[in-house]
C-alpha cells in the first residue's frame, strides 16, 4: 500500500513472534545507551527551506534525518538551554512534570506508540526522561553532586536526534495523563520539546508546510479564496443532484448570525467532503443564518504542533474575522485538536471575545452556557440540542447499510470531555451502533496514530504501528458485531483512519458524524433518495424497491 | 543491576555509620542532637523552597485532563469530579487523587494474546500496593507522636488501638508494621520483576524504597526483637521538640541507626522525587476546572503575536476574490 511500510502480514508475524509488550531484550542495558536509527518509514521529511524562510524560522537548509550531520546552528546548545530555562519560567506545568515523576510505570503500556512498536523509549515515562535527563544535568545542584545516581546526561547531537525521533512518536493524545497518579501530561512535554527543536531547525514539513499555508491563504491545504468557494459550491451541486435540496452557502457575508469554521480537510479531502455535505444539508434544513469565511477557512491549527506562539497566530484569525463580519457567535465543525485549542487556549490567547454574544440556538432557543466566554459551539452539541428538541426530520433507516462504531478523538475526549453528544446524535441518525471495548473508548480512547501533524505518507510504518491499538479495537467489533463503519468527529481521523483501516481492517470505512446526519435528514421537497452522500446504495431504498417497513 | 546495587550499598553504609560512630566513638551528641536538628531544618526549608519555586511560576493555560463528560445540557449527565467546572469540584478531584489514588485505580495491563490480539486487563496491584504503602507509613508516623508529647494525644491512642487490633503478642503487634514491610517489598520487587520496570527505573527509584525499608526494619527490630528501653528515647525526643540541646542519655545504639536513617530521608526528601507529595496538589491537569470556555483563563505573560489580518489577506487575493464574487472591503 505504501513503500514506507512492510506488508500487514509481515508486521503481524513480527508482533506474534515477540509476545511481550516490550519488544527486544534489554537486560544489562540502559535506555540511554540504545542507538537511535532512522530508516525509511520512521522519519518525516524536514521543513523545506522556503517554508522556513516564509515563516521566519531558524536554520533553513536541505537535510534528512538519516544524515550523519544535521547541520545544527553553531550555538544550538545555548539556544536549547536558554529555550528550556525560559519555558520553565513561563510554565509551572513544565517544571512540575519534570520534577515530580516517580517512575511508577503506570503510563508505560498506555501509549499507542509503545504498544505498536514495543520500543522502551516510547513508554511515556521514558519519553519524558529523554528531556528530564538533560534538565537534571543543567539544573538542580544536588543532582550534580550525585551524578550517575539520578540519570543525568549531557546534551549532545545524539540527544537531539533522539528527541526528534521520540517527540515525533508522540501524538500529544494525553492518554498517559489519564492514568498518571500525578497527572503528568506528556503532551505538554512534547509540545515544549517540539518548540525547542524548531528553534534550531529540527522540524517536520508535514507540520510546517500547512502552518505556512494557513498563514498565507487562511487554511492548511493552501486553498486560495476562489478555489475554496468553488469547491464548496461543487459540493452544493452534488447535494442538489443527490437530494434535490438547494443548499446555498454564503461566503464572507457581513451580518450573518453565525460564522461556521471547520477544518479545510472537510472542504478538500476525501472522506471529509461528505461530512461537509452533511453540515450544508443540516444548515439548510434548519434555515440557519450562517456564513463561511475564506480567510478564517481553517478550523485546525498545526501551529499547536509547532509552538504556542504559532498556535496563537493561526488561531487569531477566528475572532478577527468574527469581529469584522459582525456575527453573533461561532460554530465549529468536527475536528480534534481544533477543539483542544478552542476549549483550552483560544479565549486565553486571543480573547476576550466581548464583541460576540453568548451563543443561542436560533431554532431551539437553547443558551449554550458552556460556551459563555469563548462564544464558540461544537457542531455535535448544536445538533444534539436540535435532535433533543425534535427539530430535525430524520430517517435513521437511511443509514441501515452501515453498521457503526464510534471513535472518540483524543483531544475531544481528554481536552474537553465531550462524550455523550456525538453518541446521542449517532444513535438518532443510525440504527446500528456498537461500542468498542471499554478500555479503548471515551477518556481511554486510543489515538489514530497520526495525530499532531504526523499524517505524512513517508511516516507510514510508525503510523500503522501507532494506530494498531485503535485498529485492534475496531477489529474486535468488526468480528463480534460485523461493524463496517468507523464514525469520528475529527478531520485528522477521517484522513488517517482510512489508510489505517485499509491496512489492518480492510472493508471498514471511515465516516464523519455529520455525514450520517446528512444521510438521515429528510429535506423539504427532496427527491427520492436511493444512495447515501457517497453514492453508495442504501439498504431498503434501492431503485424500484419501496421503502416501507 | 548497578542501578540497584549502588543504592543498596548506600543504604548499608548509611545504616552502619551511626552504629559504628555511636558504639565505638560515642558520638551520641552528633547523631542524637546535631544531625536530627539539621535534618529537620533542611526538610522544612527545603520543602517550602520547592513549593515556592513551583508556585511562583505562572499557569498560562487551562489544561485539565478531562476524564469524564463535560458540563453541557441539563439532560446530559455531567461528571463533576472527572470533568470539574468549578474549584470545589476540582478540589475534590485532587483530594481523591491524594487520598485514594483515583487515577491509579484505572490502571490496566496490556497483553498480547494469540493471533496478534491486544487485550487490556484490570490491574489494581500497583494501586493497592501504593495505597497500603502510603497509608501504613502515615499511620506509623502519626503513631510516633506518642514520643513527642508528655501526655499522649487521644488520636494516637485511638490509632494504637486500631492498629494493634491483632493483640496476639507482647508488645502489641501493629498491623501497619507488617503492611508497610509487605508493601515496600512489593514495590521493590515490582521494579525488578518486570522488564519494562527494570529499564525505566533509576537508582533514585530504588534508594528511597530501600531507605524506607531499612527504617521500618530497624524500627521493628527495636520494638519486637531487641526490645529497646522506650523511656530514654521518649526523653530524648521530648528534648528535641522542646529545642533543647542537652546531651542524650543512655539509649540503645539501634535507636541512633533509626534516627539517622530518618534524618537522611528528611534531608533527601526536598531534593528528590519524594516531592511528588507536594506536586500532586499543584498538577494543572488535575487541579484546574475545565471551564475555559465558560470563563476566560488569564495568562499573565500573554505574548503579543502579529498575525496576518484580513486586510492583508484581501490585498493578496483581491483580484481572485473579485472574480469569485466575494464581498470586498476595498474595491
Amino acid at each position: 500500500m505504501s513503500k514506507y511500510v512492510s506488508k500487514m502480514s509481515e508486521l503481524k508475524k513480527e508482533l506474534d513472534e515477540k509476545p511481550s509488550v516490550l519488544k527486544g531484550n534489554y537486560s544489562h542495558k540502559d535506555w540511554w545507551d540504545l542507538p537511535v536509527e532512522f530508516h525509511d518509514g520512521n522519519w518525516c521529511f524536514p521543513g523545506k527551506p522556503e517554508v522556513l524562510q516564509e515563516l521566519g524560522f531558524a536554520n533553513p537548509r536541505k537535510w534528512a534525518a538519516t544524515d550523519a550531520d544535521w547541520q545544527l546552528p553553531s550555538d544550538w546548545k545555548k539556544t536549547i538551554s536558554e529555550g528550556l530555562q525560559s519555558r520553565l519560567k513561563q510554565y509551572r506545568s513544565m517544571k512540575l512534570f519534570l520534577d515530580s515523576c516517580i517512575r511508577c510505570g503506570a503510563c508505560a503500556d498506555k501509549c499507542h506508540f509503545f504498544l505498536g512498536t514495543g520500543d522502551p523509549k516510547n513508554m511515556p515515562v521514558l519519553r519524558a526522561e529523554l528531556l528530564r535527563s538533560v534538565y537534571r544535568n543543567d539544573f538542580p545542584l544536588v543532582e550534580k553532586i550525585l551524578k550517575g545516581f539520578s540519570g543525568a546526561r549531557k546534551l549532545t547531537p545524539e540527544v537531539i536526534k533522539e528527541w526528534h525521533m521520540y517527540f515525533n512518536q508522540c501524538t500529544e493524545c494525553r492518554r498517559c495523563s489519564v492514568f498518571c497518579p500525578l497527572g503528568i501530561d506528556t503532551a505538554e512535554i512534547t509540545m515544549l520539546v517540539r518548540e525547542l527543536l524548531n528553534l534550531i531547525g529540527v522540524n517536520n514539513n508535514w507540520i510546517l508546510g500547512p502552518v505556512a499555508n494557513c498563514n498565507r491563504t487562511g487554511n492548511h491545504l493552501g486553498i486560495e479564496p476562489h478555489t475554496f468557494v468553488q469547491n464548496i459550491e461543487s459540493l452544493a451541486d452534488d447535494i442538489k443532484e443527490l437530494t434535490g435540496a438547494n443548499v446555498s452557502p454564503t461566503f464572507n457575508r457581513k451580518g450573518a448570525e453565525v460564522l461556521f469554521i471547520t477544518p479545510s480537510g472537510d472542504v478538500f479531502g476525501d472522506p471529509g467532503v461528505y461530512t461537509m455535505m452533511g453540515y450544508l444539508l443540516l444548515f439548510h434544513h434548519i434555515g440557519l443564518d450562517y456564513t463561511i469565511s475564506t480567510y478564517a477557512s481553517e478550523g485546525g491549527n498545526f501551529g499547536m504542533f509547532t509552538s504556542n506562539d504559532m498556535m496563537k497566530k493561526i488561531n487569531a484569525k477566528m475572532y478577527h474575522e468574527a469581529k469584522r463580519l459582525g456575527v453573533k457567535w461561532l460554530l465549529g465543525g468536527e475536528c480534534g485538536h481544533m477543539w483542544r485549542v478552542v476549549n483550552q487556549y483560544m479565549s486565553t490567547m486571543n480573547g476576550p471575545a466581548d464583541f460576540l454574544e453568548q451563543p443561542v440556538s436560533p431554532v431551539t432557543g437553547t443558551r449554550f452556557a458552556n460556551a459563555a466566554a469563548t462564544k464558540m459551539v461544537h457542531i455535535a452539541e448544536f445538533t444534539a440540542d436540535l435532535i433533543h428538541h425534535k427539530k430535525l426530520k430524520l430517517d435513521p433507516k437511511r443509514n441501515d447499510h452501515l453498521r457503526t462504531t464510534f471513535h472518540d478523538s483524543c483531544n475531544i475526549a481528554r481536552g474537553m470531555g465531550m462524550f455523550e453528544e456525538p453518541r446521542y446524535v449517532l444513535r438518532n441518525v443510525c440504527n446500528t451502533f456498537h461500542e468498542m471495548p471499554e478500555n479503548t473508548i471515551r477518556e481511554k480512547t486510543f489515538c489514530c496514530g497520526s495525530g499532531s501533524g504526523l499524517n505524512a505518507e513517508e511516516y507510514m510504518e510508525i503510523r500503522m504501528k501507532g494506530g494498531l491499538p485503535r485498529a485492534h479495537a475496531v477489529k474486535y467489533v468488526k468480528e463480534k458485531h460485523k461493524v463496517d463503519s468507523l464514525v469520528t468527529i475529527c478531520a485528522i481521523d477521517r484522513a488517517s483512519l482510512t489508510p489505517l483501516m485499509k491496512y489492518w481492517n480492510p472493508c471498514v470505512a471511515v465516516y464523519g458524524l455529520h455525514e450520517l446526519v446528512g444521510n438521515a435528514l429528510i429535506m423539504d421537497g427532496e427527491k427520492k433518495r436511493t444512495t447515501d452522500l457517497r453514492e453508495n446504495t442504501m439498504a431498503g431504498f434501492e431503485d424500484g424497491g419501496d421503502d416501507e417497513e | 543491576m548497578k542501578k540497584v546495587i549502588m543504592p543498596f550499598v548506600m543504604v548499608v553504609v548509611l545504616a552502619m555509620t551511626p552504629y559504628l560512630a555511636v558504639h565505638y566513638a560515642g558520638l551520641t551528641y552528633l547523631f542524637g542532637v546535631i544531625i536530627p536538628y539539621t535534618a529537620a531544618v533542611v526538610l522544612v526549608l527545603g520543602v517550602l523552597w520547592r513549593l515556592f519555586n513551583w508556585l511562583r511560576r505562572p499557569v498560562p493555560f487551562c489544561i485539565p485532563t478531562t476524564c469524564g463528560q463535560e458540563k453541557s445540557f441539563a439532560w446530559i449527565k455531567h461528571d463533576r469530579i472527572e470533568n470539574p467546572t468549578n474549584s470545589l469540584q476540582a478540589g475534590i478531584r485532587v483530594l481523591t487523587e491524594v487520598l485514594f489514588f483515583r487515577s491509579l485505580f484505572r490502571n490496566t495491563k496490556a497483553e498480547w494474546h494469540k493471533d496478534a490480539n491486544l487485550a487490556y486487563g484490570s490491574h489494581k496491584w500497583l494501586w493497592l500496593g501504593g495505597l497500603v504503602f502510603h497509608w501504613s507509613l502515615l499511620i506509623i508516623v502519626l503513631r510516633h507522636a506518642r514520643f513527642f508529647f508528655v501526655m499522649v494525644p487521644g488520636f494516637v491512642d485511638f490509632l494504637d488501638h486500631a492498629d494493634g487490633f491483632f493483640d496476639i503478642i507482647l508488645p502489641t503487634f501493629y498491623v501497619t508494621d507488617a503492611l508497610a514491610l509487605a508493601a515496600v517489598t512489593f514495590l521493590f520487587v515490582r521494579r525488578l520483576s518486570d522488564a519494562k520496570m527494570r529499564i525505566l527505573s533509576l537508582p533514585t527509584d530504588y534508594f528511597p524504597l530501600l531507605l524506607i525499608g531499612a527504617i521500618v526494619v530497624v524500627g521493628v527490630l527495636m520494638r519486637y526483637v531487641v526490645r529497646l528501653d522506650i523511656m530514654p528515647v521518649k526523653d530524648q525526643m521530648l528534648r528535641l521538640v522542646n529545642f533543647s540541646f542537652d546531651a542524650p542519655g543512655e539509649i540503645g545504639t539501634l535507636f541512633y541507626v533509626h534516627l539517622f536513617l530518618v534524618s537522611v530521608l528528611a534531608i533527601y526528601f526536598p531534593f528528590s522525587k519524594l516531592m511528588h507529595a507536594g506536586a500532586i496538589f499543584l498538577s494543572p491537569t488535575r487541579n484546574l476546572a475545565n471551564n475555559s470556555r465558560i470563563k476566560r483563563h488569564i495568562n499573565p505573560w500573554n505574548k503579543d503575536i502579529k498575525f496576518k489580518t484580513y486586510s492583508e489577506y484581501e490585498d493578496d487575493y483581491r483580484d481572485k476574490m473579485k472574480k469569485a464574487n466575494l464581498p470586498l472591503e476595498k474595491q
